[in-house]
């Protein structure tokens, strides 16, 4: 597709490699190696892990919370303690 | 490239209130009885909460709520089928250009950050 080669042209590989290191602060354990180089593709083999790993959490949360519906625990304090925070 | 980072805070309380309505709903609901049925749809409500919360000024956003409006299986790429490459893993990941990609991953990532976390505190305060 013509358009799409127009643009890749413009997009430079430096402006990519910004936006791969926008990433790394972001991903846990990112500040213990901020003093030495990390590779682009180091950080997006982790961002790929990271991602996999929140969507696992967001799973068992999700599966432990889910025990709320079987008890009807949804109340009023729990909401209005939780939005306090 | 809009490469603003979201407020952590305000995902957070808008996710929280619309998790919270959602599963309101889901209690009242029939059919809850099921455990299976009971995860899925705490699953589903969690993530179309963010997404809501979040709005359609995101792709990915964008790309989860268009899901739901298609009454396509929610829970469909992004989970149960692992990938190992980025486009996979972001929601409407596939249809991006590389760069919209990178972005909107930065993005997603804080916005899951914050669900964990609302979750987390919604289970914390639910156990006795």
């Amino acid at each position: 597709m013509s358009s799409r080669k127009e643009r890749s042209s413009r997009i430079t590989e430096d402006e990519i490699n910004d936006l791969i290191l926008k990433l790394h602060p972001l991903l846990p354990d990112s500040s213990s190696r901020c003093n030495t180089k990390v590779s682009a593709t180091k950080i997006l083999k982790e961002t790929c892990n990271y991602l996999k790993r929140l969507h696992k959490e967001v799973d068992d949360l999700s599966e432990r919370l889910s025990q709320l519906l079987a008890s009807g625990n949804v109340d009023e304090d729990t909401i209005r303690a939780l939005l306090r925070r | 490239m809009n490469i603003q980072p979201p407020n952590s805070s305000s995902i957070k309380s808008r996710f929280a209130v619309k998790f919270v309505q959602a599963m309101k709903r889901l209690s009242k609901r029939r059919g809850m009885g099921d455990r299976y049925k009971r995860y899925r749809a705490t699953r589903a409500a969690a993530r179309v909460s963010l997404a809501a919360a979040v709005g359609p000024e995101r792709a990915w956003s964008r790309a989860v709520l268009r899901r739901i409006k298609k009454r396509r299986g929610l829970i469909g790429r992004t989970t149960t089928n692992p990938r190992r490459n980025l486009r996979g893993l972001v929601p409407g990941g596939k249809g991006m250009d590389y760069c919209s990609l990178l972005s909107e991953t930065a993005h997603y990532i804080t916005c899951l950050q914050a669900q964990v976390q609302v979750m987390q505190d919604m289970l914390h305060l639910s156990s006795p």
